[in-house]
This record gives structure tokens, sequence and C-alpha cells, in this order.
């Protein structure tokens, strides 16, 4: 029994670290929906554009190559370099800047005023362009993505709980690593829109577009930079992800298990996408070790099931939409009549 | 008639400069509708400039010409005797020219202090590295910045509700939060889109008071739209009177009392 008790342990711990990563996807969709009140279905397919285009520029692979090769009947597909993985970040930064800019230059600065679900539909649309021209850039097949972050066992903790129980935690140093980046991620994220300028500005036009025109702030410049930060909060995401089941298009469907986190956490709160990312993440590994058990479900219901975890955080979702729609840390929603 | 670049002095010694600002034949219109037609007036430095009129003539649409929300079909905008070309709203404030709004434009979610401090951002020039290192010129801007803000908060008498998110104000303190975003700014020119509508008599009194404070002290060129004649007649030293998109009248209070065009769009005309 005191097995079972440690291996629960080990599960939330686990379930813990896979909850930061639902995070740092809901994060994205925070930033954008907070600042223009666009809900950014694309957020999960950004997260695989920049992961592919990370490999891309380390691989030295060429852009376009199938097309470039099919229409001038040449052979070629990689540029014979392979680059740092710290330049090949900052590559990719420029990339989904530069991605920002487009978007904001051709799509939403013509639907400004626009009703939510028209936005919407125009990030459904830009999720799967963005998928297609991934596709055409860089090709579809996985990949492998190595920027030298650590993976496998972290032997110290495995050690050390062994030691202590008797039993030791397997918990992944890729793991550990994502929760330590997601927490600068937040706080650098919380520093940047309460003190500088810049997110001044830009918790100003997320407050009132016309007010923040009138004291001066672009309205333009500013959702640019937006998209940018979720840019650049996508690329962590497809960093972390990538490195942990390789760069595949499949990534783009993690973005899905951001809603429930999002419904849990609320969509205007960066800490409560943490805490429902947290909370999914435990959730549903706890409720997958508990069902799955014979030992535990078995002796109780008489049966197990498994594989819980594909549906666990929507119905945790719907759950939460009947008792609190607004999530746990999001804007209370009150109409005055 | 004094030419674009003499000053005058008025009855209550207060000298008004040259003229800052100049409308030249503004035309508005939206489809079918002309809310401006064919309008020209001048606004000189350090004066207070009403624009009134009844309801639909056109006021707040001529604010938003000259603070670059709405654009004129025709006609053109004299900035210091030159014309200014197209600008956005943000370009315009940029330039100096603050406003506020007949409904009340405020960052709701933010304190009172953090609403003026908006008013500051395009006085900040450091960048956004040197901001996150926090070191030299950074922090002694935001000082700066802070400082300015603490000023003008002191001058509206709103130091009591400083850490007050804006949403739970009373209706007149929110326009007085307002015009404390639109002057931390320094502005040049000072755009005031119906100061005191919706206001009780001593609201209409503090805020009248405030205005000539202001232009007093900082010596800010105001132009404002006002519906109440009283107040107008008392506060400006020069008014254009619009009606249906049209300027009916131009000049001191006292012409304009005595302007039989504006006396009748007013009262209405007895039609025989």
């Amino acid at each position: 029994m005191l097995e079972q008790l440690y291996f629960a342990m080990e599960v939330f711990l686990n379930g813990l670290m896979a909850g930061v990563l639902y995070a740092l996807v809901a994060l994205g969709f925070v930033l954008i929906f907070k600042a223009s009140g666009i809900f950014n279905y694309a957020q999960g397919v950004m997260a695989l554009f920049s992961a592919l285009t990370l490999v891309g520029i380390m691989d030295g692979q060429v852009p376009f190559s199938h097309i470039i090769n099919a229409t001038f009947g040449t052979d070629i597909h990689h540029f014979g370099w392979h680059v740092p993985a710290l330049f090949a970040i900052f590559g990719t930064v420029i990339v989904m800047v530069l991605f920002a800019w487009i978007v904001q230059r051709y799509i939403f600065r013509h639907l400004v005023g626009q009703e939510p679900i028209i936005l919407f539909m125009a990030t459904i649309g830009l999720a799967y362009f963005l998928e297609g021209v991934g596709d055409l850039m860089w090709g579809s097949e996985i990949k492998k993505l190595d920027v030298g972050l650590p993976q496998g066992i972290n032997d110290t903790i495995d050690q050390v709980t062994y030691e202590m129980f008797g039993y030791g935690f397997f918990i992944d140093n890729l793991d550990i690593v994502a929760t330590v980046v997601a927490v600068l991620l937040v706080i650098g994220l919380v520093i940047f829109a309460q003190y500088s300028k810049e997110g001044r500005a830009m918790r100003a036009v997320a407050d009132d577009h016309q007010a923040a025109l009138s004291v001066g702030v672009s309205l333009n410049f500013i959702w640019i930079m937006v998209w940018s930060v979720a840019g650049f909060v996508a690329l962590v995401a497809g960093i972390m992800w990538g490195t942990k089941s390789g760069v595949q298009f499949s990534l783009s469907l993690i973005a899905l298990k951001a809603l429930p986190v999002l419904m849990l956490g609320g969509f205007t709160s960066i800490p409560g996408a943490i805490v429902g990312g947290l909370i999914i993440g435990v959730g549903e590994k706890l409720f997958e070790f508990f069902m799955s058990s014979s030992a535990l479900a078995g002796e109780l219901f008489g049966f197990t099931i498994s594989a819980t975890e594909n549906w666990f955080a929507y119905v945790l979702a719907l759950i939460f939409l009947v008792f609190r729609p607004q999530g746990l840390f999001g804007e209370k929603i009150i109409e005055r009549v | 008639m004094l030419d674009n670049s003499e000053s005058y002095v008025t009855e209550d010694g207060r000298t008004i400069g040259g003229v800052v600002m100049e409308m030249k034949n503004i035309t508005l219109r939206f489809g079918g509708v002309v809310a401006i037609k064919d309008i020209s007036f001048d606004i000189r430095e350090g004066e207070i400039r009403a624009i009134i009129g009844p309801n639909g003539a056109g006021k707040s649409s001529m604010l938003n010409v000259i603070s670059g929300f709405y654009v004129p079909q025709e006609g053109e905008v004299l900035f210091h005797g030159k014309p200014r070309p197209q600008l956005r709203p943000y370009e315009v404030a940029q330039q100096g020219i603050a406003r506020t709004f007949q409904n009340i434009a405020l960052f709701e979610g933010m304190t009172v202090l953090d609403n003026v401090m908006t008013g500051r951002l395009n006085k900040m020039s450091s960048g956004l590295l040197a901001q996150a290192i926090w070191r030299g010129k950074a922090e002694k801007e935001e000082i700066e910045n802070r400082e300015k803000a603490e000023k003008i908060i002191d001058f509206l008498e709103i130091q009591h509700i400083r850490k007050t998110p804006v949403s739970r104000l009373p209706y007149g303190l929110k326009k007085r939060v307002e015009l404390a975003r639109a002057l931390v700014s320094e502005p040049s020119i000072l755009l005031l889109d119906e100061p005191m509508a919706g206001m009780n008599v001593e609201e209409k009194e503090d805020m009248s008071r405030f205005i000539l404070d202001v232009n007093d002290e900082f010596g800010t060129t105001i132009a404002l739209i006002e519906h109440d004649m009283g107040v107008v007649m008392d506060l400006s030293d020069r008014v254009v009177v619009m009606d249906y998109g049209k300027k009916i009248g131009d000049g001191t209070p006292s012409d304009i009392r005595n302007n039989q065009a504006v006396i009748d769009a007013y009262l209405g005309v007895a039609h025989d």
C-alpha cells in the first residue's frame, strides 16, 4: 500500500510537470485574448510552426525546397551547414516577429471593430493556412529537435528519494527544465506588463482603444508587439513539446488541450493559465493512475478503464463551465440591466 | 481684425498669442450626411476657445477632426501655420494635442494614478532593455514622470482617490481623472469634449474653475465643446457657434449674445 502511495506521489509530480507544458500553450492564448479580445485558435499551430522553423534553421534546411525542386528540376534540400541552437532560436524569433507583423498588417488591421466570432473565424483560417505553409516550407516528416536541453531520468532525485522512501521517483530532466523556463517566462511577462512603458501601453489598449489612441498609443504597434510576444511564447512551448515528443504535426492538437486549461483558469488571467494547466496536468495523470489500477479502481468499482487522459480534461472543463463559467481567475461576468 | 501672428491682452490681463491652429474650409461627410460644411476658424495661443451649438450641430465631429479621429473630405488643418498632413489619432497626441471624450474613455481596470501615468507614455524614451535593467535613464525618467503625475493629481484635487480603481468612481470624478490624464502630457492644445455634460451645478462650477486654473497656471490653449450657454459665456475668450454643420457665428461672448442667427438657432425662429 505504501508502494502505491509513493507511486501516486510520483504520478502527481509528473502531472505537475505535464501541466506546465499545457500552461505554456495556454499562456499564448491569454496574452492575445487580453490585449485584443481575439481568441487565437492558431496558437497551437504557431507553436508547431516555430518548432519547425527552429529545426529547419538548425539543420540548414532549404525552405520551400519541394516547390523549388519541382519547379526548377533541381535537387537541393540542405544548405549544408548547422546553426548553433542559440542563433537558430534568435533567427526563429525574428521569423515569429515577421509573422506577427504580417498577421496584423494583412488580417487583423482590416477586421478592427468586428464581432469576436469573425475574429475567431479568421484565426481558424490562419491556423490552417499556417499549417499548410509549415508543411510547404519545411516538409511534413517528424523531426527530432535537440537544442541541448537535458533529457532522461534525473538521477539525483531518483537516488535521494530512493534513500528516503526506498522508492526512486522517476522525474524527467526536461520536465524540470520546462518548469524553470515557464516560471521565468511568467515572471518576465508580469514584470513586462506591469512595469515597462510598452507593457503599460499594452494594458491601456486592452482596456480602451479610444482612450489609448488619445494618449498617443499606436494600436497597430501594440498589436504587433502582442502577437510577437505570443509568437515567442509559442516558440518556448514548441521547443519543450518538440524536444519531448519530436516536431510533428500532431503538435498543433496540443492547442486543444489548452482549451480546458483556459476554461479552468479563465481566459484573461496569466496566473489562471498556470494554475489551470497544473490542475489539468495533475488531474488527468492521477485520474488515469487511479482508474487503470486494479488495486484501486478494480477493488472499488470492480472494473478498470484506461486512456482516460484523452477525455478527462474536457469533462473537467465541462463541469467547471456549469459551476464557474468565468474560470478560477477570470473576470466575473456581470451584466447590468 | 487681428493679424494671425499678433497678440493681444484680455480684460482680465491674460496675453493671447498668435494663431496656433487654423481650420480651413473643413467639410466632413458620412455617406450622404454632411456633418460639417465648409467651416473655417482659428485657435489662438493661450486662449479658451469654445465650440457651441445645438444637438447634432457637428461640434464633436469638429473636435474629432482636430484630434485625428475623423478625416475630413475637404479642407485642411494648419498647425503653427503649416498644413498638417493626415495624421492618425496617436500621432496627433504625440504632437502635443491632448483630448478628453464626451462619454469618458478611461482605463477602467487601472487605478487613477495608473491612468494618469498612461498620459506620460509619449514622454518616455528609454528602450525596453534599459527599462528591464532599470537603471540610470529609465529610473530617472520614471521618477520624473511620477512627479509630474502627482503634481497634476494635486492640482486637480484627486489625491484622495489616487489608488482607487477608476471603475469605482462616480461620474464627476471620472471626468476629472480624464482631464488629469490629458493634462499630464503637458499638451500645447487641450481639447475638451463636453467637460461638463451630465454634471450638477456644483460639479460644473468645480470643473469651470479647473479649466480656468489650467489655462492660467500652465498657459494651455484650450478648445472646448459645451452645451451650457451660461458656462461657455463665462469661461471662453472666443466662441464658434455651429448649427446643422454650418458656422453661424464666431466672436467674443458678447458678440455671440447679440448675434441674431445664434439666437434663432437656440430659441427657434418664428415662421410666419
